[in-house]
């Protein structure tokens, strides 16, 4: 599964959703590579994307994108981003 | 690589109680702080505060927390943090995660270098025992002893 993580710069808040979007799929026992992108270059990083994890005022700026979009409130909350990515997840 | 917090969050660049009327003055204070310390220059602190004119409040990540930064330039002489505490929590104008009470500024040379240092801070903002004790630490050197505490475990 491949999940991107957008925030405005890609390397503040993408970073640390990225890092608690790992511990998730972990826990989910989900294979998965999870990266980050600024918003500028979200659109040619979501290419081959599988989800697109992201706050919600920007999701609104990536409507039109093929990958589905999934907004997280709390990116410190596990539980939340563990709920969100096993609602998403690929079937088997 | 040894994450030095005393070097990425000198006393200087932490200020705890700080009055601010709203959110644009708790990110130039953050901003200042990051200044203070050596991190950035004053341009780095304008561009902070642009990009959530510009992007929305998307930097409040969790409840009352907001994590100010802006891309890597010639604005950042070393990559550091700063650590702003307000006496009165701010809204942000946003929907889940207002009103703001600790605004964390974050200045970085390059993509890979602060990797460590937000690792340390994840870590530590999501686990809510070490969060409660942030939220109520007194003094830098105390925030400086909890976020490293984590790193170790």
């Amino acid at each position: 599964m491949n999940v991107v993580c957008v925030c405005g710069m890609g390397i503040g808040t993408s970073i640390i959703l990225k890092m608690n979007a790992e511990k998730a799929l972990g826990r989910l026992g989900v294979p998965a590579t999870v990266t980050t992108s600024d918003i500028s270059a979200a659109r040619g990083a979501a290419q081959g994307a599988d989800l697109i994890l992201t706050s919600a005022e920007l999701a609104e700026k990536l409507a039109d994108i093929s990958a589905p979009v999934v907004v997280v409130n709390n990116f410190m909350d596990a539980t939340e981003i563990e709920t969100v990515l096993s609602d998403h997840l690929p079937r088997s | 690589m040894a994450l030095d917090l005393s070097t990425a969050l000198p006393d200087a660049a932490v200020k705890l109680g700080f009055p601010a009327a709203d959110w644009r003055a708790a990110v130039i204070a953050a901003g200042d702080a990051l200044v203070s310390s050596g991190a950035t220059t004053d341009r780095y602190t304008q561009e902070m505060v642009a990009a959530i004119d510009r992007l929305g409040p998307y930097i409040v990540i969790a409840p009352g927390i907001a994590i100010a930064h802006a891309r890597p330039s010639d604005a950042v002489l070393r990559s550091g943090l700063s650590w702003v505490r307000l006496e009165v929590p701010v809204a942000f104008g946003h929907a889940h995660n207002d009103p703001v009470g600790l605004v964390i500024g974050l200045a970085a040379r390059d993509h890979e270098d602060h990797l460590e240092v937000m690792s340390a801070l994840a870590g530590a903002l999501a686990d809510r025992g070490l969060s409660a004790a942030l939220a109520k630490a007194d003094t830098p050197a105390r925030v400086r002893e909890l976020l490293a505490g984590d790193i170790g475990d």
